[in-house]
């Protein structure tokens, strides 16, 4: 017989599993070369001749990406090629946006807002290296469970006990140090992922099997509805208290999703988007500030006396005049969007100036790199990175969904900037570490365990 | 800047941006039905060794499986089929690698493919290349509920074509290329 020699060859070493790596840095040259390619149509839109700074801009962030992706080969060598080159060119295209902003006029608040902007995402990258480097093993994480929760919630406290200032439109969400202002909510969304996983991994058989079937539901036990009632409380008091109801979506949603993902249960999906739209209908009810945004996403078109549209209107307006193929870069009438048009808006120049197939095109870059980010979760072997990973997708995915569906008038409004692409350095830095983190994932549920057979299953 | 000028870069950035987002989704596409697998059966082939490739990693159903003594080996040609498929039945979902060696059908324990199936005997059937056909040729071997291909039953050895199916019992499998 010849079955030991073919279990013999069964075990023998097939070669190593590929990497993928030059795919990688493939793609990552495509997606430095694309926002190179908008630089030069933006400026010769503009002022008929190639922009000065074109090289700086295509070598800066060029190099950095670079970086990152020799970060990705020493440290990550079996990670998701997709990642990194979909984040590169997002971020690319952010910056072309906003230096076509900054040229337009000189859009209040702070200009210019492109260099700025560069430079964080050169710090992005920096902490993406340093993630790279310093977690040499994602599942540490789960030991600071408790910590990265409580961490969550201070971050989250912090801006409320900072005196308003009159910039802030309302929401307390940032703290202004001399300079510059950072905006601590947005870190909070890789520490509660990482809260949430650790929680769950322990709980969930709990949360999934102890409950009474009532009316074809599985109910939960009242002593496990702990929880999520704690969450939804801390996520109304942030509504109440900021005033910021994207943050407050955001929070209560990633946990609705990873309670979901956990227990495989609809029903915690039911009473999540229950709470959820309950919460909401009070805090609407007594709250001026949220209230004066459901009117605005409800009649966006309704002038103010003396003033014209809001700005969901002019975002709309901007949408509209963009068509199908848009006016073209640096062509548009962008400055138009009185407020945040670099920021929270900055979806609408994107559709005036590329039109409904270009907006299509970046909201599927975005698609791309969640799917990548489930599907990560779905290769992970352990539990923990797998709740972690469909956290953090879900976190960057629910974001995108509310800054858009903000915009294009789908949601009410509420302040989040779109990721990677948006002005805002604490934006950019956090998507940078959520990225990595992700590659972390990624890297070890696609790299074959030691002494594994490739093929599995033939060893009788 | 002329007007042309400008309306060719527009069109070009947008062109550019989709062929990224294509580019990206075919690098998926290779993700998902890479050359991998295939390039590993044939090395493995060529190696003279394991006809069994499970892709389920269901420990119930794998473990039955055994090897076969590879009896001959023609050498494959192109676009010659290269694996057969179960699909339905307990055994869904595996595939058994097709290294030019018969495979048997059938409850028993020595059978390539040992089939959990009510409606099998334990000598079902067996699958085997025809050299002088130059094709893959199942027969039934005197079954009892008998082996049916496009739901025809089978009465002599009948060459089998790719994506024809092969039903016993409650089992179906096909023969993929």
């Amino acid at each position: 017989m010849t079955t030991v020699e073919s279990r013999a060859v069964a075990c023998a070493p097939q070669g190593p599993a590929p990497v993928r790596r030059n795919t990688e840095l493939s793609l990552l040259v495509f997606a430095a070369l694309v926002p190179v390619l908008a630089y030069a149509e933006t400026g010769l839109a503009m002022d008929g001749r190639l922009p000065a700074g074109m090289l700086g801009y295509g070598l800066g962030l060029g190099s950095f990406v670079l970086l990152a992706h020799l970060s990705v080969r020493r440290f990550a060598p079996h990670a998701d090629p997709l990642m990194l080159p979909i984040a590169a060119l997002l971020n690319g295209l952010g910056l072309v946006f906003i230096w076509r902003l900054d040229k337009a006029r000189e859009l209040h608040p702070n200009y210019p807002a492109a260099q700025n902007q560069l430079l964080w995402s050169g710090l992005g990258i920096a902490l993406f290296i340093v993630v790279m480097a310093r977690l040499k093993d994602y599942r540490r994480l789960q030991r600071y469970t408790y910590l990265s929760g409580f961490a969550a919630l201070v971050l989250l406290a912090v801006p409320a006990f900072f005196p308003v200032r009159a910039g802030d439109f309302g929401a307390r969400i940032w703290i202004h140090l001399d300079g510059f202002s950072i905006q601590p909510g947005e870190f909070v969304k890789i520490l509660l992922p990482v809260f949430f996983s650790g929680f769950l991994m322990v709980k969930r058989d709990a949360l999934a099997l102890a409950s009474r079937r009532l009316l074809g539901l599985y109910l939960p036990r009242g002593r496990d509805l702990g929880p999520i009632v704690v969450v939804w409380t801390l996520s109304l008091l942030i509504l109440v208290f900021e005033t910021d109801l994207g943050t407050s979506v955001l929070f209560f949603g990633i946990f609705v999703v990873m309670l979901y993902v956990a227990t495989e249960r609809t029903s915690w999906v039911l009473f999540g988007v229950l709470m959820a739209g309950l919460g909401f209908w009070a805090v609407a009810h007594t709250e001026g500030h949220v209230r004066g945004r459901i009117d605005e996403w409800l009649h966006p078109l309704a002038a103010a006396p003396g003033a014209g549209v809001g700005q969901i209107g002019q975002a709309l307006f901007a949408l509209g005049s963009g068509g199908a193929l848009g006016t073209g870069l640096g062509q548009g009438h962008s400055w138009l969007i009185g407020f945040a048009a670099k920021s929270d808006f900055i979806l609408g120049t994107i559709g005036e100036e590329t039109g409904v197939t270009g907006v299509i095109a970046v909201l599927v870059l975005y698609g791309l790199l969640a799917e990548r980010g489930l599907r990560t979760a779905l290769a992970a072997r352990d539990p923990f990175g797998k709740l972690l990973a469909v956290g953090l997708s879900a976190a960057f995915a629910l974001q995108v969904f509310i800054v858009a569906g903000g915009v294009t008038g789908a949601i009410p409004l509420t302040g989040m900037t779109l990721p990677f692409v948006a002005q805002g350095g604490s934006s950019v830095i956090t998507n940078w570490a959520l990225v990595a983190v992700l590659l972390k994932i990624s890297d070890l549920a696609r790299r074959p365990a030691p002494g594994e057979p490739l093929q599995p299953g033939t060893q009788p | 800047m002329s007007e042309l000028t400008l309306t060719v870069m527009r069109l070009g950035f947008l062109a550019v941006l989709w062929l990224f987002v294509i580019v990206a989704v075919q690098v998926i596409r290779s993700d998902l039905f890479g050359t991998k697998m295939t390039g590993r059966a044939t090395t493995t082939a060529r190696r003279g060794g394991n006809p069994t490739t499970a892709r389920q990693s269901s420990a119930a159903a794998a473990p039955q499986q055994r090897q076969q003594a590879p009896a001959q080996q023609p050498r494959q040609r192109r676009g010659a089929p290269t694996h057969l498929v179960i699909t339905q039945g307990s055994l869904a979902g595996t595939t058994v690698a097709l290294q030019g060696q018969t495979i048997t059908l059938g409850r028993a324990h020595d059978s390539t493919i040992v089939l959990d199936d009510d409606y099998a005997s334990s000598r079902h059937a067996r699958i085997y290349p025809d050299q002088s056909a130059g094709a893959w040729v199942v027969e039934d071997t005197g079954s009892t509920n008998g082996t049916f291909l496009d739901n025809a039953r089978l009465t002599g050895p009948s060459p089998l074509q790719p994506g024809s199916a092969i039903r016993i019992g409650r089992t179906v499998i096909e023969l993929r290329k």
